[in-house]
């Protein structure tokens, strides 16, 4: 089924109460804020949320954490000059903080939509953020087992879509988009364009739209 | 006479070879891009996915879409290529990065790296992408000052703060000294106003001394 296009608002309706919710972005490169504006005003809670950061300044992520809808991160870099709003809450014990190395991450999601049911990675090995985790010496070296990271719904952003959902993304705001849209059951692409099938280079097609469920102009 | 900032910096890019694949981690270590030789066809990867890095953006040149590791704004260069998170960290794991420079609060004379966490109970944790860099890049540099504030090493017989990766750092380029990590213990390098003697003492490592002093 192709892509269908909505309001931000008719898209974010896709989360339910308790979801895991991939969200792109690199800081604000590649954040998909219209979508998480729309999810602050729809209300959905209990959310785990999977991003490299946990929200900068007061908007964006920042203001999703603020309202209370988010009970657990998984990200690589909470820590930031302005993460006030995640620094108080965990502080305070009330927001749970799973900590992943940016790159297990990637893969973590990429296994999940790839259908991998798990992978060892050289990753962390010796580190407290391997401890309690199987490991394996593989040809004399250790590696660490990951397990996929699955979402019930990413929310991403890209450039310019077709109308069947086929994506393009923009310069280094493409980062975790491509690989969170594998991941999700309903992958909803926030995009500065919509054009006709044809319009996009097939050779030039970053993610395919198999991938991408709803497409959502500013 | 230890050396700044800058003159570490220059001392590192002269250790860079031509046309190496190169990640420079956030901070001090982006100083080392400033003295890359022009022609030397140094490759810089930025971890948020671009192989091909310029300089800083400035005036018109900054664009939101395109930042660095530390979500500055930066440029392209001809020949530059953007790719996704997961292919970003293949390049380092799977060991097609040639070098990563890093900062450290430790480094132990087997190499292992201490830089993400000094383990303060009320700290907020945050890795990033140094423990990917750490066992990934097939050279991974130290970029630090010698001793803390406090006076104590940070080259270390064994690191006391949680580890970023085991056995992974080649070089350490500090102030005062420069040491190489190889497999017959910590080779001092390069000194810069400081004794053999002294760094051995401070750093409570059985340093070699360069052949070349």
């Amino acid at each position: 089924m192709t892509a269908s296009i909505m309001s931000a608002a008719d898209a974010v309706a896709a989360v339910r109460d308790g979801d895991t919710v991939l969200v792109g972005g690199f800081g604000m490169a590649g954040m998909p804020v219209d979508l998480i504006d729309a999810l602050i005003e729809y209300g959905a809670t209990g959310l785990t949320i999977v991003s490299n950061n946990a929200g900068n300044g007061d908007t964006g992520l920042a203001a999703l954490l603020a309202a209370g809808r988010v009970r657990k991160v998984v990200c690589s870099f909470p820590r930031q000059a302005d993460s006030w709003v995640f620094d108080r809450l965990y502080r305070d014990g009330r927001i749970e903080l799973e900590l992943v190395p940016q790159g297990n991450l990637a893969e973590r999601m990429r296994a999940a939509g790839a259908g991998i049911g798990a992978f060892f990675s050289p990753t962390g090995v010796g580190t407290p953020l391997a401890e309690g985790k199987e490991s394996r010496v593989i040809d004399g070296r250790e590696y660490v087992l990951e397990y996929p990271i699955r979402g019930d719904v990413a929310l991403i952003r890209a450039h310019v879509a077709d109308r069947t959902g086929n994506l393009v993304y923009r310069k280094t705001a493409r980062n975790f988009g491509p690989v969170m849209a594998t991941a999700a059951t309903v992958t909803i692409a926030q995009v500065s364009r919509i054009v006709e099938p044809g319009e996009l280079d097939p050779e030039a097609v970053v993610t395919p739209a198999i991938y991408v469920d709803r497409l959502v102009l500013p | 006479m230890s050396l700044s900032r800058e003159q570490m910096a220059e001392i590192v890019a002269r250790d860079i070879p031509d046309g190496a694949y190169v990640n420079l981690g956030i901070g001090q270590p982006t100083l080392v891009a400033d003295y890359l030789r022009p022609g030397s066809g140094v490759v810089l990867h930025t971890e948020n996915g671009m192989l091909g890095m310029g300089p800083p953006a400035t005036g018109d040149e900054v664009d939101p879409d395109l930042t660095n590791a530390g979500k500055q704004p930066v440029t392209e260069r001809p020949g530059a290529a953007y790719f996704h998170h997961a292919d970003s960290f293949a390049m380092m794991r799977g060991g097609h990065l040639d070098v990563c420079v890093m900062g450290a609060f430790q480094v132990s004379a087997a190499g292992d790296l201490a830089n993400w966490s000094t383990g303060a109970p009320d700290a907020i944790p945050a890795v990033g992408g140094a423990m990917d860099l750490a066992i990934g890049a097939r050279q991974v540099f130290v970029m630090m000052s010698l001793f803390a504030r406090d006076g104590s090493s940070k080259l270390v017989p064994e690191c006391t703060y949680p580890l970023t990766g085991r056995a992974c750092v080649s070089r350490v380029y500090t102030d005062v000294a420069t040491f190489a990590i190889e497999p017959g213990g910590v080779r001092i390098v390069e000194t810069f106003g400081i004794s053999d003697e002294e760094l051995i003492n401070k750093t409570g490592i059985p340093l070699v001394p360069s052949p070349f002093a």
